[in-house]
């Protein structure tokens, strides 16, 4: 769950514009793909607690 | 005055009519055995599944605001406005910790509001009232924003109208509409509303985002003319500016820890019907942010677009920056296409703006109305209660708009973030730990708050020639601080609010002031649907 929340706050990590994917900046497609890291993490936490049927 | 676009209008009418005809037909919806009860009308009911929960809390914080201030932000300066992305994804894992823990003690104690659980939690009637009352504040301008984002529309199709009574008559019918239904229906009408804002939301945007980098040959174009533009007016840029990026990621922090301690975002996840629904949705719920950052990009294309017209309308002699989507719409979309992506940001106001009045509406009734003027009141009487307060607020954001300068709400809600954010100490971390004295949280309150305003109040803003309020971005160094960078005042605020709430716990503590009894237990914390010990 950290990871997920840590993670888009590194702005060292995707305040560049290299490289480019279809067209976008680093900068764009890099946060874009921070939103499936953080429903990956949130989506394990759920499944690790979730109430037994 | 420009031409109205009557396919655009009549499109624009027409769906709104039907929306506006479900929201009627909603207090029929799940019919409750009587709505003369608060939890009926302003929770609908707690009964809402997975489905319904994902519409409403996403067709709640995802508003028409939202969708035309984003994209305004990053066609005025670039990367920086592009924060809302980084904080809606860490928003999620954040709520879904303290949210569920607000869901299970609210569900066996019967509380509606976040200011009910301090109550509880502090046994500290003040501190409730502090916590509504800041909350009622900071949803108002919030509400009025959702009408910036229609008048947006309305001003796009051509309805500007040459008197001050024919430019605000389109606005206060909708929001007739809107209150009428509300006070039908509560909850379940925007729950209802959701599913129709949302599936239009997607159809339009993932349309958008076919079709109009199509029509303007890609994607790097599109980057390539933002930033040509930024780089020749030498302001903003495709990355965060040199020294922004503590600003940017505060911004990112605050704006997520705000996000859900607004009154409207808790009654959205009280609605719910159990634990596993609330986990479940803040795991899907990020899927919005997605669309999110593609609307945001609507900013970018809106400058490649500049040769094909598109550029903010001029309203008292004042570019409208807020006008662009709309105008990007107008301009790139056939008429009929446009008329619909209107009406989903006109809906997509509608939504937000009935469960924010009826949040509002549920604090004033069970934090000042049962509180201090009705201690008896019957369940019946406080749903009426509810159901008027919602028609005030909604009346008061209203006459904001439409009496005061839009800039003075863009303001406020702005000062209301910083507002809300002062209430984490005492309904955030009161979820987890029980060690705050409610002297110490009042005091941390108050200044976190005085804090706050001061540093806003301290930032101009030269694009509107305003010397106070235009802004988030606090210099540290004039904290005489040696670093010089902004960072985002909310975020100060907090900081200032926690140090004096811990230091006035030691102090009342040693001072032995009584401490208020904690209402809940240990246990309340876990609760889950079906649970025995329900206290109602």
């Amino acid at each position: 769950m950290a990871i997920a929340i840590i993670v888009p706050l590194l702005t060292f990590l995707y305040d560049g514009r290299e490289p480019r994917l279809f067209g976008f900046p680093r900068f764009y497609w890099l946060q874009l793909a921070f939103i499936g890291l953080g429903v990956a993490c949130t989506a394990i936490v759920y499944r690790m607690t979730r109430r037994k049927p | 005055m420009t031409e109205i676009n009557w396919t655009e209008l009549v499109i624009f009418s027409a769906l709104f009519l039907i929306v506006a005809a479900l929201g009627f037909v909603a207090s029929r919806w799940r019919r409750p055995a009587s709505m003369h009860h608060l939890d009926e009308w302003g929770l609908g009911g707690r009964s809402f599944g997975g489905w319904v929960t994902w519409f409403l809390i996403g067709g709640d914080l995802y508003t028409a605001y939202t969708f035309v201030a984003v994209p305004a932000l990053l066609f005025a300066t670039g990367g920086n406005g592009f924060f809302a992305v980084p904080y809606t994804v860490i928003t999620y894992p954040i709520a879904f910790l303290a949210l569920i823990r607000l869901w299970s003690v609210s569900h066996r104690h019967g509380f509606v509001t976040p200011a009910d659980f301090v109550r509880a939690r502090f046994g500290s009637p003040t501190l409730a009232l502090l916590v509504a009352i800041t909350g009622i504040v900071a949803t108002m301008p919030y509400i009025a924003l959702q009408l910036i984002g229609i008048e947006a529309v309305l001003k796009a199709i051509g309805l500007t109208g040459d008197s001050f009574f024919a430019r605000h008559l389109p606005l206060i019918i909708a929001f007739g509409i809107l209150a009428a239904y509300t006070y039908q229906s509560g909850l379940r009408a925007p729950a209802l509303i959701a599913f129709v804002k949302d599936a239009l939301i997607y159809i339009v945007i993932i349309t958008a985002v076919l079709y109009v980098p199509h029509q303007l040959g890609g994607w790097e174009t599109i980057f390539d003319a933002a930033d040509g533009k930024f780089t020749a007016a030498k302001k903003g840029g495709l990355l965060l500016a040199d020294g922004s990026q503590l600003q940017y990621i505060t911004l990112a922090i605050g704006s997520a820890l705000a996000l859900f301690l607004y009154p409207h975002s808790v009654t959205g996840v009280l609605a719910s019907k159990n634990r596993d629904i609330i986990k479940r949705n803040m795991a899907a719920l990020p899927a919005y942010s997605l669309l999110l950052g593609l609307i945001a990009l609507l900013g970018f294309m809106a400058i490649a677009a500049k040769q094909h017209g598109v550029a903010p309308l001029v309203i008292d002699g004042k570019p409208d920056n807020n006008t662009i989507v709309p105008v990007l719409f107008d301009r790139m979309f056939p008429s009929w296409f446009a008329g619909i992506a209107f009406a989903t940001i006109g809906i997509g106001a509608l939504v937000p703006a009935a469960i924010m009045s009826i949040a509002a509406a549920n604090l004033f009734t069970r934090n000042i109305y049962v509180e201090y003027l009705a201690k008896e009141a019957t369940h019946a009487e406080q749903a009426r209660v509810s159901k008027l307060a919602s028609l005030v607020v909604k009346l008061g954001a209203l006459l904001v708009i439409v009496l005061i300068d839009p800039q003075f709400s863009i303001d406020l809600q702005l000062i209301g973030g910083v507002l809300i954010l002062q209430t984490l100490p005492s309904v955030a971390l009161g979820l987890f730990t029980r060690w705050f004295h409610r002297t110490g949280l009042i005091a941390g309150w108050i200044a976190g708050l005085s804090a706050g305003l001061a540093m806003l109040y301290t930032i101009p803003n030269p694009a509107t020639h305003h010397d106070h309020f235009g802004g988030s971005a606090f210099a540290l160094s004039k904290l005489g601080l040696p670093w010089n960078v902004p960072i985002y005042a909310g975020f100060v605020a907090v900081a200032v609010n926690l140090l004096v709430s811990v230091i006035g716990t030691l102090i009342a503590r040693g001072a032995k002031v009584p401490e208020g009894v904690d209402a809940t237990a240990g246990s309340d914390y876990f609760a889950d649907e079906g649970d025995p010990k329900q206290v109602r």
